[in-house]
C-alpha cells in the first residue's frame, strides 16, 4: 500500500503538488498567500520575478489543454524559468512503459520539473514515484482524479471575493462523476473550513459515494442554490450524451443549465465561477457568464499568480514564498 | 491420456524410500489429526505410523514441529504458458507452486491459444509433466473460443482430461447458450466454473465506492456481480447442472450462494487469499498491486468472505496467480494489467484465518486440500494409504517477510511485499519427489 505522502519531502515542505488531499489547511493558506503578490507582477513594467531563473521546467501534456498549458508556461516564464512544452498525442503512448521510458529520457536531459497533465487517473502519482528525487511533479490534471492547481485558483479567487471561508455554502453543478476539478474543489472547500459543499446533478453524473467527500447531495438545481455564496458551473463534455447519462443538451440545461431565474435562487452577492471552457446555452446562459456576477475571466488571470506559487514553492523551495 | 501415464510409470518406480517422522499430520478428509510418521514409496503414501515390513527407509525427514498435510490444490492459477511465456513459464511457476507447498494446480482455458480441443490438454499435460513442478489440470472452454456463442466440445475435453469446463473471464452474456451449455454440461456430468460479472456493469478498474470516488477511478458495482450470479442460479436451478462460482468479492455474493446452498442447489464457491486480506482502502494512492478482478471490496465484504469461508459456504481458498512482467504494473492505475502473483503467499495468507478468526488449522487445511479434490472431482487431496505422495510440510508458527525479489515465479506483482507472514513451507513432494525444499 502506497501511503506515504509523497507530495511532502522531511521537512515537511512541497516537493510535489499531486492533489489537495493530503494536505493541511496551513498548506493551502500558504499558497494562497504566496500568490498574492504575484497577482499583482503584471502591472509591474517588467512582469518577471528571478525566482526559478536557470530552472528548467517540461510541460508535459498527454491531453489537450490551452487555458491551463498556456497559464503554466506564462506562470513559468515569469519566474524567468526556461520552459520547454512537450504535446504527446495519448493514444501514440497509452501503455505505461513508454511514459516511464519518455520521462528517464527527459530526465537525462537535466529538467527540474515536470508538469503533467494525463487523461489517467493516477498519471501524476505514477510519475512522481518514479522520477530522480531532484524532479518536482505538478499536476495539471489526470483523468477523473485530481487538478488542485485549477482548485486553488478558485479558492484564491473566492478568498478575494468572499475574504472568510468559513461561512461560505458553495454550490458545485454538473457532471461530478468524469470531473477532477470537482474532486480537488470538494477537498480544498472542505479544508479551508466552509459551512456546507453543496453537489448537484442527476444521479447519472454523481459518483455514488460521493458523500463520502464531505457534501450535501442535491438533485435539483433551485433547492441546491438557495442560500449559496458561490455557485461553480461544471463544463459538460458532449461525449456525455452517448452511453445514457444524459437524454439531451436541451434537457440538461433545462435542469441545470445556469439562467437568471436560477441564478435568483442564490444570494444576492452570489459569485459564479466555472474552470472553462465553457459551453454557453448548455451548462451557463451567456448574459450570466458575461455578466455582473461572473468572475470566470478572473480566473483565468489568477490562475497565473497560483501556479506561480506552486512553482516556486516546489521548486524555489528555499527562496520562495514559504511564510 | 494413456502416452503420459506411460511416461510417467516408470518414473514412479524410481521414487526413493522416505519417512517422514515427529511430524504432526493433519489429513482433514480422514480426520486425521495427532503426530504420527508418515512413509513414502514409489511415489505412493504406504504406510501411516510404523514403517510397513521390508520398508527401508533411503531419506528420513525430520518433521518435529511442523505440520504434515496433503499437497495445496489451487483451484485458480493462471499458467502463462501456453501464449504468454514472458510472463511466466510452466516450469517456472509451477516451481513457484512448489514453493508455496501446492502440488496441483487447475488453470481456467484462456491461454492462447485457447483450451477448446484436446491437443491444448493433451500438450498442456505432457509439458506439466515433463517441466512441471506440480499436476496441471485445466478446465475446458465452454464455450469455442470463449466468445459466448457456440458450445465446446467438452465432452472431448473431459475424455481428454479436462476436470471442469469455464468460459473464465468472458462471460456469457447471452443467457441462452449459457442455458444450453450448462444443460450440455450436466448432461455429463462436467462442472462448470462461473467467474460471476456482469459485462456492461465491470467496465471499470477498482470497486464503485468510497476509493473509486475519491481516486476519480471508473467504478464496478456490487451488483455487477449479483446480477451475474443471480442470473446464473436460476439457470442452475432450471438446468441441473453443477457449478461454482470463482472469486466471490462481495458480502451479497456470499449470502446469494448460501441461499443456493440451503435450496439445494449443486453449488461451490472459493474466494482469492488476497480477497480474505485487503479492501478497497490498500489502493492508497493508486497502487496497481491492489489492481485486481474482481475488484477489492469493503471492510464489510471482506468480513462476509471470512465469515462464509468459516462456515463453509466458501469451501476453496485459491491464489489466482497471474505473474506479470514489471512492465504490466507501471502504467496509470486503469491501464494497468489486473492480478497478483499470489501462489507463494497462498498459505501464510490461508492461515493468517486462524488467528483473525478462529478458524482451525483442519480446516484451513481444508479449504486448501480436501476441498478443492472434492471440487475437482480429484482423489488428490488426502494422505490416504495408496494414493499419490503429494505432500507439503510447513512450520506453522514461523515467520518470514514476503520479499518479492526472493519469489520463484516470473511475476513480482504482489501487494504483500514486505508483510510479515506466519507460516512457511519447508518441503513439498509431488508422487514422492522432493520438489521443493527450503533449506
Amino acid at each position: 500500500m502506497i501511503s506515504k505522502n509523497i507530495q511532502l519531502d522531511e521537512q515537511g515542505r512541497l516537493k510535489h503538488f499531486l492533489s489537495i488531499e493530503g494536505f493541511k489547511r496551513q498548506h493551502l493558506v500558504n499558497i494562497l498567500d504566496a500568490a498574492e503578490p504575484f497577482a499583482n507582477v503584471h502591472e509591474q513594467a517588467v512582469k518577471k520575478v528571478p525566482i526559478l531563473r536557470g530552472k528548467t521546467i517540461v510541460n508535459l501534456f498527454f491531453e489537450a489543454s490551452t487555458r491551463t498549458r498556456t497559464t503554466f508556461e506564462l506562470a513559468s516564464k515569469r519566474l524567468s524559468a526556461d520552459v520547454l512544452n512537450i504535446n504527446i498525442n495519448t493514444s501514440a503512448t497509452s501503455k505505461g512503459e513508454s511514459l516511464l521510458d519518455m520521462l528517464h529520457n527527459l530526465e537525462a536531459m537535466h529538467c527540474d520539473m515536470f508538469i503533467v497533465r494525463h487523461n489517467q487517473s493516477g498519471a501524476a502519482h505514477l510519475i512522481a514515484q518514479h522520477v530522480s528525487p531532484h524532479i518536482s511533479v505538478i499536476n495539471a490534471g489526470d483523468g477523473c482524479h485530481s487538478h488542485p492547481s485549477q482548485a486553488m485558483l478558485d479558492m484564491f479567487t473566492i478568498r478575494r471575493h468572499k475574504k472568510e471561508f468559513a461561512d461560505l455554502t458553495v454550490v458545485i453543478v454538473g457532471d461530478i462523476l468524469h470531473s477532477r476539478v470537482a474532486r480537488s474543489q470538494i477537498h480544498a472547500l472542505n479544508t479551508l473550513g466552509v459551512t456546507e459543499v453543496r453537489v448537484v446533478g442527476p444521479k447519472t453524473l454523481i459518483p455514488t459515494q460521493i458523500k463520502t467527500l464531505g457534501v450535501h447531495v442535491y438533485h435539483d438545481m433551485q433547492t441546491a442554490l438557495v442560500g449559496a455564496d458561490v455557485i461553480i458551473m461544471l463544463r459538460l463534455q458532449k461525449e456525455r450524451m452517448q452511453g445514457a447519462l444524459l437524454p439531451s443538451e436541451d434537457e440538461y440545461y433545462h435542469q441545470y443549465g445556469l439562467t437568471e431565474q436560477k441564478l435568483s435562487y442564490a444570494k444576492p452577492d452570489a459569485i459564479v465561477m466555472h474552470p472553462g471552457p465553457i459551453n454557453r446555452g448548455v451548462e451557463i446562459a451567456s448574459s450570466i457568464a458575461d455578466g455582473p456576477q461572473s468572475v470566470i475571466l478572473e480566473q483565468v488571470t489568477n490562475g497565473i499568480a497560483i501556479r506561480m506559487a506552486v512553482m516556486s514553492q516546489t521548486l524555489g523551495r528555499s527562496s520562495g514564498g514559504n511564510s | 491420456m494413456s502416452d503420459i501415464t506411460q511416461l510417467t510409470s516408470p518414473l514412479l518406480s524410481n521414487r526413493p524410500a522416505i519417512s517422514i517422522i515427529n511430524g504432526h499430520v493433519i489429513d482433514p478428509a480422514n480426520q486425521v489429526d495427532k503426530k504420527v510418521n508418515i512413509h513414502l514409496q514409489h511415489g505412493k503414501i504406504v504406510a501411516l505410523g510404523d514403517a510397513p515390513e521390508n520398508f527401508v527407509a533411503q531419506r528420513v525427514i525430520d518433521a518435529s514441529e511442523q505440520i504434515i498435510c496433503p499437497g495445496l490444490i489451487d483451484l485458480r492459477f493462471h499458467l502463462r504458458e501456453s501464449g504468454y511465456e514472458t510472463k511466466g513459464s510452466i516450469a517456472s511457476e509451477t516451481k513457484a507452486a512448489a514453493a508455496g507447498g501446492v502440488t496441483a494446480l487447475c488453470c481456467p482455458p484462456d491461454t492462447d491459444p485457447i483450451i477448446d480441443n484436446p491437443a491444448m490438454v493433451k500438450l498442456i499435460r505432457l509439458k506439466a509433466e515433463t517441466e512441471g513442478a506440480a499436476k496441471i489440470y485445466t478446465l475446458s472452454a465452454l464455450t469455442q473460443q470463449l466468445k459466448g456463442e457456440k458450445l465446446s466440445e467438452m465432452r472431448k475435453l473431459k475424455d481428454a482430461g479436462c476436470v471442469g469446463t469455464s468460459n473464465a473471464l468472458h462471460p456469457v452474456k447471452s443467457t441462452l447458450v449459457m442455458r444450453r451449455a450448462l444443460e450440455y454440461a450436466a448432461s455429463h456430468d462436467i462442472t462448470v466454473f462461473i467467474q460471476a460479472f456482469d459485462p456492461w456493469l465491470s467496465d471499470g478498474c477498482a470497486h464503485e465506492g468510497a476509493v473509486s470516488t475519491r481516486l476519480g477511478l471508473a467504478g464496478i458495482p456490487i451488483s455487477a456481480e449479483t446480477i451475474a450470479i443471480a442470473r446464473d442460479l436460476q439457470l442452475i436451478e432450471l438446468t441441473g447442472a453443477k457449478a461454482h462460482f470463482c472469486q466471490l468479492s462481495s458480502a451479497k455474493a456470499v449470502q446469494l450462494i448460501h441461499q443456493a446452498q440451503e435450496d439445494g442447489l449443486p453449488v461451490t464457491a472459493d474466494v482469492t487469499a488476497h480477497h480474505l486480506h485487503l479492501t478497497e482502502m490498500d489502493i492508497g494512492y493508486f497502487d496497481s498491486n491492489c489492481h485486481v478482478i474482481p475488484p477489492l471490496r469493503t471492510q464489510r465484504d471482506q468480513d462476509a468472505l471470512r465469515r462464509g469461508l468459516k462456515s463453509g459456504v466458501i469451501s476453496n481458498i485459491v491464489s489466482d496467480h497471474q505473474p506479470h512482467g514489471s512492465d504490466a504494473k507501471l502504467a496509470p492505475f486503469a491501464e494497468t494489467e489486473a492480478g497478483i502473483s499470489g501462489v507463494e503467499t497462498l498459505l501464510p495468507l490461508a492461515l493468517k484465518m486462524i488467528d483473525d478468526q478462529v478458524m482451525p488449522l483442519s480446516d484451513v487445511i481444508a479449504r486448501l486440500t480436501s476441498q478443492p479434490a472434492e471440487t475437482l472431482g480429484l482423489k488428490e487431496g488426502t494422505l490416504s494409504i495408496g494414493s499419490d505422495a503429494d505432500i507439503c510440510i510447513f512450520d506453522p508458527e514461523a515467520y518470514w517477510v514476503v520479499d518479492r525479489e526472493k519469489f520463484l515465479s516470473q511475476g513480482q506483482n504482489t501487494p504483500f511485499h514486505s508483510w510479515e507472514l506466519k507460516g512457511k513451507v519447508n518441503y513439498t513432494f509431488k508422487s514422492g519427489e522432493m520438489v521443493f525444499s527450503s533449506q
